[in-house]
């Protein structure tokens, strides 16, 4: 019965995520003004990326994989990076 | 477990084409990327130029329901998961439950966003249809409802599309697992769990702004 079982990292993944889940939410009703944001985008990029390490197995891929699991990353930067460059620097 | 027909000529091995297909979703996955990055700019643009506007419109948000739904994807993300791991010809069974399981879970995010839109309904606050938000933050608000409603409904979009490759592969699980069928599901379960990362950002920046003030 046991390979019926989850791993012990996806089980780990799962109750880490639940746990942030619960963390970003409390956290959201704590006055931290600007510095509230920060914390909800930064427990979301901790949520993603435990998903694509252990749901999505990149953990244990090859480089070649994980160059086209990070294209996509790498363009959303240029789109975000570019896009917002002139909205956040205008006085 | 069977393996017929043989892989195409393109293909080295079984491994190389599954490998492949591997790839190829996250090109796709990659193209996705970019779908929902377009709407996280104008998200941030429009953030930016409303900031009152967006923390009040966030505020009338149902954060029970974001919550309940963030904790059901991200539990269907698991179960998946769990499929992909034990898949193989003997726990087929497991994995098609496991499938199921996920499905429903699904399905109850469905639900329970209908129940939200219904209400954001009731309360005036769909642009275009009925929206009826007095003051001077009902721009910024306008505008954060229109992200919101053009977001979510992109995402359950792709709910519903997941939901059915996932009661496909559930069927063809169950029936004749072979090592194609676990790259298929492999690529079925990447597309769910990039559907799932896109929740986690999309639950940050609609339901958690602007909590902590009144």
């Amino acid at each position: 019965m046991t390979q019926h079982r989850p791993s012990l990292p996806l089980v780990v993944a799962w109750l880490g995520l639940m746990g942030l889940l619960a963390l970003t939410v409390a956290t959201a009703y704590v006055p931290l003004g600007a510095v509230n944001a920060i914390i909800a985008i930064g427990i979301g990029i901790i949520k993603a990326t435990l998903v694509a390490a252990i749901f999505m197995e990149l953990r244990s891929r090859d480089a070649l994989t994980l160059v086209f699991a990070g294209a996509g990353l790498f363009w959303l930067g240029i789109l975000l990076w570019l896009g917002l460059m002139d909205f956040l620097t205008r006085a | 477990m069977r393996d017929l027909p043989a892989v195409a000529p393109q293909f080295a091995s079984v491994g190389h084409r599954d490998e492949t297909a591997e790839l190829g979703m996250w090109v796709f996955i990659a193209t996705e990327v970019l779908l929902f990055g377009g709407l996280l700019l104008a998200y941030f643009v429009y953030r930016h130029a409303y900031p009152q506007g967006f923390a009040t419109g966030s505020r009338h948000t149902e954060i029970v329901i974001g919550t309940a739904n963030t904790a059901i994807l991200l539990t269907s993300s698991f179960l998946v998961a769990w499929a992909v791991e034990m898949f193989s010809a003997e726990t087929r069974k497991l994995t098609a439950w496991l499938l199921a399981a996920a499905i429903c879970l699904g399905l109850a995010f469905i639900a329970l966003k209908g129940i939200e839109y219904h209400g954001e309904y009731e309360e005036h606050l769909v642009p275009g249809i009925d929206f009826e938000f007095k003051g001077d933050l009902a721009n910024g608000v306008q505008l954060f409802f229109i992200f919101y409603f053009i977001a979510t409904a992109i995402h359950a979009l792709h709910m519903i599309i997941g939901i059915g490759l996932l009661a496909a592969l559930a069927l063809l699980c169950r029936n004749a697992p072979s090592s194609r069928h676990r790259a298929a599901l492999h690529s079925a379960a990447l597309y769910w769990h990039f559907v799932d990362i896109v929740w986690i950002f999309l639950f940050a920046l609609i339901y958690l702004p602007g909590r902590s003030s009144s």
